[in-house]
């Protein structure tokens, strides 16, 4: 056990406890938003930056007093960017909303029915976000070469798809997983596509660094009892990873010894 | 003088500060970000940042998102 008081992420130069980072997104209301990001245990997690509607109530809670900055490491995204320009406005005014909290989710999408990332201007934001001093951790997909360029370009860690975003199809492309996180020296986070407990598992369980993931758990029946649930799922399939698996077999390999048998 | 808020087309008094406006707009209190013509203007500036005619002003504060 004592590894694994030792095995926390790093991101940017911060130790994190959990592996596990949500969103925000499509709960209820917020009094499930906070009981389900309490119950995951996440201590990275997320939110948009939206223009203030004008005319709206001011009494009404504000996600920042629920999901406090003092409390959590708070992940700004730029969900729902099509292009660079506005990925990088959108990072500016959530620097100046956090107080110079420097650190975001970097995503410019190339469309609507897919929701997939926009490499060519993925990059380009990256490029200039670094540059700005931003603390950027990407989106992006499953691309070996493109994860690799993001990472030189000085982005803190690359997080590519499992599969669309919200679609909870899993981890489609292990294999390119695996050739990312063998060419990183960032850490690499499965970002979108998580379904179940066993894909975030097993997302953990090939040596993924950690797990972001938001409609898994706020689309789930029971929202607060599935982030519990990814919560156990992304500790085991880390101790896994760390335990090293068994080598598979063609046959069988008896675990009770011959010896000393009754019968015969 | 007229001025554009989130998009929105509206009037305003002559030579009104950014901190006017949020305080009419009752967002005095909140948490929001605000970007001038395009330029954030840190909170510690908007009490004396004055609006000009046609001043595009973006306000923006945080929501659930993934």
């Amino acid at each position: 056990m004592a590894e694994q008081q030792n095995d926390s992420l790093v991101i940017a130069g911060t130790t994190y406890n959990s592996r596990l980072l949500v969103g925000t997104g499509k709960y209820k209301d917020m009094e499930e938003t906070r009981l389900a990001i309490e119950a995951s245990g996440a201590e990275i997690v997320t939110l948009a930056v939206r223009r203030t509607n004008i005319g709206q109530n001011p009494d009404e809670p504000n996600l920042l007093d629920v999901i406090s900055p003092e409390k959590y490491t708070i992940l700004p995204n730029t969900a729902g960017c099509y292009d660079a320009p506005d990925a990088v406005r959108t990072c500016k005014l959530a620097r100046e909303l956090l107080d110079g909290h420097d650190l975001v989710k970097l995503e410019v999408l190339g469309d609507q029915k897919t929701l997939y990332p926009n490499i060519v201007e993925t990059l380009k934001a990256a490029e200039e976000l670094v540059k700005d001093n931003f603390k950027v951790m990407v989106y992006t997909n499953d691309d070996p070469i493109v994860a690799k360029q993001l990472e030189e370009m000085g982005c803190v860690a690359v997080m590519p798809l499992g599969s669309l975003i919200g679609s909870g199809l899993g981890i489609l492309n292990p294999h390119n997983i695996r050739i990312i996180m063998e060419n990183a020296n960032v850490p690499i986070l499965v970002d979108a596509g998580v379904g179940t407990p066993s894909d975030a598992a097993f997302a953990m369980e090939m040596g993924c660094e950690g797990v972001l993931m938001n409609t898994a758990i706020a689309a789930a029946q029971n929202p607060i009892l599935m982030a519990s649930a990814m919560k156990k799922a992304i500790e085991a399939g880390r101790e896994g990873y760390l335990a090293g698996r068994m080598p598979k077999k063609a046959y069988a390999s008896a675990s009770s010894p011959m010896e000393g048998l009754i019968v015969g | 003088m007229q001025i554009q808020v989130n998009g929105d087309i509206i009037d305003v008094e002559d030579n009104m500060t950014l901190g006017a406006l949020l305080t009419q707009m009752d967002l005095g209190e909140r948490r929001v970000a605000i970007e001038l013509n395009l330029e954030i203007i840190p909170r510690s500036q908007h009490a004396e940042t004055k609006l000009a005619a046609n001043d595009r002003v973006e306000i923006v504060h945080a929501i659930g998102g993934g």
